[in-house]
């Protein structure tokens, strides 16, 4: 749990047994940063993490900085808890695969029904458009099912081909729908392969080796999404993970400090501005004092708004805080999410348990 | 960069109050990535030209709790309702998508109430109306339609589904007509038409196997439906075609503005980026970006690596004359001020890469608000931002 532990300490992992993780997220929150910082984390120290990006937006390729990834099973990072600041040893992989729908179905419609040329002339006449219109529970059972089956495919030698899969997933407007396969097909294809693997697909989900972790923002939408995810979640009886709150920013002042600026202390502060050199050169106070004036306005409008921040902050955490979920802490990196910051989210995911 | 090459890269300003003042002005479409505050943008326009004079209506796709609040909108009931407290000549009103009844409304509205009776009741549409990918973004284009056919307000202010993609939305309204036009379905519902038996033969496919593997992978029953649905609706095929290709054609018409909105934010802009090709390749009315939540200082003169170097000389040396208290003030408000100015960089970096790309789109940048939006003065407060009104939020 990310009770705060110090800089070095390091949680026990809040997940053992949980094989497939799927992360979600209001738009915006960093749910694609967010998932392959997560797969790194879980790969730190050794086995191996597949991480499956279902929008066709090619995020995770972006992230790791590759050109688009095909549909196609492809090693896109090694990593060692050394990589993620972090003590201890062993190496781990993280894989990364694109599912594209269209391909996803024939190669589906293949597997079971063998069928060659037919398959092209399907295509063809705009099949894979029908088919997934039809039943947009289709396309989410290909997209689902495609994750639960890496979650529990072996390799000849009988161990699993991955320790964990990660599933940068819908944003939570559109998670239970997508999750909730069972019951979206189940009024349209009620027997069928369809209807079987939807089945076999809603019983992995359900597993305790699935969580569904969300991704927020300390901003009122984000927050409010999350809350009312959980919820919906819960309703539909599918395991609820942890929550990750995104971009912080440490406090630096509250509103009593701001306050303490504003009235009483005016005049001290100035003085110590004008000491930190930003009074100019002239050592005479009156010149220094004259110099910090311009100053004092703009920063303390900024403080102001700064503190008003941190109280609307507060409150939401104490919302997310009623959720009684896990919840991890992930700074706001200031030059932007490069592969250096994603290694170090990684770290920070993992020191707080999350991994 | 220095200022010079700034302004030189800098494109013209989005004009938003002449936009919204041009009587010429009847729809104006907010489209974006989802989280850069477009439900936002769309109210708070229309909360600005209802308050210059304009009688206004806002259509909002899945608002915010208290936003909706604010407008005074508590139920989703898809009628436009007024919004209370909006001064001045105009009038706003504004109301929530409710994609399902929208659709409903467009069966009972173009089907004998026998043959309507009988859609509302499949269970293939009753999935294709509240599930079908697309749908939320064919019904907020339908009820545009019907509400500039009904004419009752003079300026239409729309906000757009958060899509997976930019194309969804463009797509919507010709989407469903095509499908619902589609070859899979001609050849199911119709297999003895000439066109579909020659279409099937030059792809030497034979109708067993396509329906046999649609029956395999739904089960016979949903073909059953889908092709009772059809059926029953075969007389509102041409209606569907027709009206989605009059809702695309609306969108081009003079008189439609697009408002790309975005945040300074790399995956807004790149996605901002998108929906500005896309309505270039279609030919859609550009009015510009709203560029919104950006950060402005009251002291551009003080670098950031000065106020930080200033912040750590007085949290290591502390000084001879004020007191501790005094010191960590003044160094917590240097730490900001050094956040703000990085913030600001970051910005202006993201944006000027987009502005070399597009050159000639027209921006306005709206300052970033300390909390979020949930009355109408914050929503006055964003309009004049957005407008030219606020000193405070001119940002340039």
């Amino acid at each position: 749990m990310a009770s705060t532990p110090g800089p070095s300490a390091q949680a026990d992992p809040d997940w053992e047994g949980v094989r497939l993780h799927v992360v979600s997220g209001k738009g915006g929150t960093g749910k694609t940063t967010v998932a392959a910082a997560l797969a790194l984390a879980l790969a730190a120290e050794g086995g191996r993490t597949l991480l499956i990006e279902v929008e066709g937006r090619q995020g995770i390729a972006e992230l790791f900085g590759m050109a688009a990834l095909p549909y196609e099973e492809r090693k896109v990072a090694t990593v060692s808890p050394s990589r993620l600041g972090l003590p201890g040893t062993g190496q781990g992989e993280v894989y990364a695969l694109a599912i594209d729908t269209e391909l996803a179905l024939l190669e589906y419609l293949e597997m079971f029904y063998k069928l060659g040329r037919a398959g092209k002339a399907l295509q063809k006449v705009g099949f894979v458009d029908f088919a997934t219109t039809v039943a947009p529970g289709v396309r989410d059972v290909l997209l689902t099912g495609k994750a639960c089956e890496a979650a529990r495919r072996k390799g000849p030698d009988g161990r699993r081909a991955y320790d964990a899969i990660v599933m940068d997933a819908p944003p939570t407007g559109r998670l239970t729908r997508f999750l909730n396969v069972n019951e979206e097909v189940a009024g349209l294809a009620r027997f069928g392969p369809i209807h079987g693997q939807a089945q076999a697909v809603m019983r992995v989900l359900k597993s305790p080796e699935t969580a569904v972790h969300f991704v927020t923002l300390l901003e009122e939408m984000p927050v409010q999404e999350t809350v009312d995810g959980i919820a919906e979640l819960r309703a539909a009886q599918l395991p609820v993970g942890g929550v990750v709150v995104n971009m912080v920013r440490p406090p630096v002042l509250d509103a009593a400090a701001v306050a303490a600026v504003d009235g009483d202390h005016r005049e001290e502060v100035a003085v110590a501005l004008g000491e930190a050199g930003l009074g100019g050169r002239s050592r005479k106070p009156e010149t220094v004092r004259a110099a910090v004036e311009p100053l004092l306005a703009p920063l303390l409008e900024q403080a102001r708004e700064h503190a008003e921040r941190v109280e609307l902050e507060r409150a939401q955490r104490a919302d997310l805080q009623r959720a009684k979920l896990p919840t991890y802490e992930l700074p706001l990196l200031g030059e932007g999410v490069d592969l250096g910051g994603l290694y170090r989210l990684a770290g920070e995911l993992k020191r707080q348990g999350a991994a | 960069m220095t200022a010079d090459t700034r302004k030189e890269r800098t494109t013209s300003a989005l004009d938003v109050d002449a936009l919204i003042d041009d009587p010429e002005t009847r729809i104006v479409v907010c489209c974006g990535s989802g989280g850069v505050g477009k439900t936002t943008t769309a109210a708070a326009i229309g909360l600005r030209a209802a308050e210059r004079g304009r009688k206004v209506v806002v259509l909002t796709i899945d608002p915010a709790r208290r936003l909706a609040q604010s407008m005074g909108l508590t139920e989703l009931d898809n009628t436009p309702r007024v919004v209370k407290g909006a001064q001045g000549p105009g009038e706003l009103q504004a109301m929530m998508l409710d994609m399902k009844r929208t659709f409903d409304e467009v069966v009972l509205a173009h089907a004998e109430p026998e043959r309507a009776k009988a859609i509302l009741a499949n269970p293939f549409y009753q999935s294709l109306s509240a599930g079908f990918a697309g749908t939320q973004e064919y019904m907020a284009m339908e009820k545009l339609g019907q509400l500039r056919a009904e004419d009752r307000w003079d300026l239409i202010v729309v906000d757009t589904p958060p899509s997976r993609s930019a194309l969804d939305f463009l797509d919507a309204p010709s989407r469903l007509g095509s499908f619902l036009d589609g070859k899979v379905i001609r050849l199911l519902t119709a297999p003895a038409k000439v066109g579909g038996r020659s279409a099937m033969k030059f792809l030497n496919v034979g109708m067993g196997l396509l329906t046999g593997t649609l029956g395999k992978i739904f089960g016979a029953q949903l073909l059953t439906d889908v092709q009772t649905f059809v059926s029953a609706m075969d007389s509102m095929f041409g209606g569907f075609r027709e009206r989605a290709d009059r809702t695309y054609q609306l969108l081009k018409a003079p008189g439609t503005a697009f408002l790309v909105v975005a945040a300074p934010e790399r995956d807004a802009l790149r996605e901002a980026a998108y929906f500005v090709d896309r309505l270039a390749a279609d030919e859609m009315p550009l009015a510009g970006l709203v560029l919104n939540r950006v950060h402005s200082t009251g002291a551009p003169q003080l670098t950031a690596e000065r106020a930080l170097a200033a912040a750590e000389a007085l949290e290591e040396n502390g000084s001879q004359t004020s007191t501790v208290a005094a010191e960590t003030l003044a160094a917590g408000l240097l730490r900001l001020h050094a956040e703000r100015m990085q913030i600001m960089a970051r910005e202006r970096r993201t944006r000027d890469r987009f502005v070399s790309v597009y050159p000639d789109v027209p921006i306005v940048e709206v300052a970033a608000l300390a909390g979020d939006v949930h009355d109408l003065d914050g929503l006055r407060t964003v309009g004049d931002r957005l407008g030219s009104t606020d000193p405070a939020g001119a940002v340039n």
